[in-house]
């Protein structure tokens, strides 16, 4: 065999859904999935971090489940319903879990809370609750505030699980 | 940080992919979640020619119960040990083990195969399939064959998988222990485990106490010989040969590893008998 045959290439095409929005475009192979979303798509809401899987601020939705975007390649998300913070509001009307980020006061700088929201989407989706508080920190230990303005979001989280407990 | 240039490939299903470890070999890279080799090659720690993309074989993410033991597909993503009922009924310790790993976005991501074939020997999971006596699948073009989970890892990031195999499966055999414990002590919540043990019955298991998991005979021994739980844990470290780094001193670790026994004993007492 000659080793221009072996498999793979150096540019992939990867095809999404973000926020929506089919995309499809090529890429290098080592393209990290939160570099298309901020270098190639412009949706700058995602931020890095640590940059080294610990902080969570990359944190989108992949096909509904919180993934680390900052430890993902591009290809990795080929053909999946990829959503970031730009895609959570309705027009002018927030989603639930930001709304909820409001009332509570639940960010300070702001860094960290594009990430911190989708975890508790996903948080949301997959777990009917209710939750106690331990649930809610346990389940955001992947995502750091270097504010450290924690108690705001436990608060704004329990609060949105006893609305719907109620509901 | 951005790995280095590296090339991709996709494997459609798992034909494909062990024709090409067969053609290939370890010029490709297997890429399951990616959660331990994605930081890896961004730290440039490690380096890859071809990534063979292993994400997308839906016939490999499964749990199913099988009469003498409980199969779950190397593909199978942590966050599923913790909510599948079969997971539940049959090894919840894979649940609790699972649980302890990263974050839910590392274990919305990370594999059960990935982790076995990483051996690091301080992984979660790899510890409660020791101390659960479960077998690993490894497959290639030429059929498959089943090695201990206890032999697997033969050092740090070694294991026994040859260049044309992967790792398919894991088989815990059924029915599981009538008693159990999973107990761990890391620093910071995300930090790997500096000592973990997994208690199954009269199997003790241990991580981060050498190059690889590795039962602890000592302890075994003394149980099966009617010692105390007290005087079975004081074995804890035999024969083991703990790294002496930053995070911990290796005289820690031995103190953890006796200490973490000695609870593990006692969540299972009074019935830990081999």
């Amino acid at each position: 065999m000659t080793v221009d045959a072996r498999p793979g290439t150096e540019a992939v095409t990867v095809t999404t859904t973000v926020n929506g929005r089919a995309d499809s475009r090529q890429v290098p192979a080592r393209t990290l999935l939160v570099h298309l979303l901020r270098e190639e798509l412009g949706l700058t809401a995602t931020t890095v971090g640590c940059d080294t899987s610990s902080c969570g601020a990359c944190t989108v939705l992949l096909d509904g489940r919180s993934v680390k975007s900052c430890t993902l390649l591009a290809a990795q998300a080929d053909g999946a319903d990829v959503r970031t913070a730009e895609g959570l509001a309705d027009g002018d009307r927030l989603h639930p879990v930001q709304e909820a980020f409001r009332e509570h006061h639940a960010l300070q700088c702001g860094f960290c809370t594009p990430g911190m929201v989708l975890a508790v989407v996903s948080l949301l989706d997959e777990n009917p609750g209710p939750l106690t508080e331990h649930d809610v920190r346990r389940a955001l230990v992947g995502n750091l505030c270097r504010c450290t303005g924690y108690h705001n979001i436990v608060r704004a989280v329990l609060a949105l699980d006893a609305a719907r407990q109620a509901g | 940080m951005i790995p280095a240039s590296v090339r991709y490939h996709r494997a459609a299903d798992l034909a494909e992919a062990l024709e090409l470890r067969r053609a290939y070999g370890d010029l490709l890279r297997p890429l399951a979640g990616g959660q331990s080799l994605l930081p890896a090659l961004k730290l440039r720690r490690d380096r890859v020619d071809t990534l063979l993309d292993l994400g997308r074989i839906g016939e490999l993410s499964y749990v199913a119960h099988r009469g003498d033991h409980l199969a779950v597909g190397a593909l199978t993503r942590y966050q599923r040990l913790l909510t599948d009922p079969l997971v539940d009924r049959y090894a919840p310790m894979l649940a609790t083990a699972a649980a302890a790993v990263g974050d839910p976005q590392v274990r919305h991501a990370g594999t059960v195969g990935g982790a076995l074939a990483q051996a690091d020997p301080a992984a979660d999971l790899p510890l409660a399939l020791v101390a659960l006596d479960a077998v690993v699948v490894l497959a290639s073009t030429a059929g498959t064959r089943e090695v201990p989970a206890a032999e697997l890892a033969v050092g740090p990031g070694a294991t026994l998988c040859r260049p044309d195999e992967l790792v398919t499966e894991v088989r815990v055999p059924l029915p599981g222990p009538a008693r159990w414990s999973y107990r761990t002590f890391a620093r910071p919540a995300l930090e790997w485990s500096l000592v973990a043990v997994a208690v199954a019955d009269g199997r003790v298991a241990l991580a981060g106490m050498g190059p690889t998991i590795r039962r602890a005979r000592g302890v075994e021994a003394a149980l099966a010989d009617g010692a105390g739980a007290a005087a079975a844990a004081a074995r804890a470290d035999e024969d083991c040969d703990p790294v002496d780094d930053v995070r911990a001193s290796a005289a820690y670790r031995r103190h953890l590893s006796r200490v973490l026994v000695a609870r593990a004993l006692a969540d299972c007492s009074p019935e830990v008998r081999p």
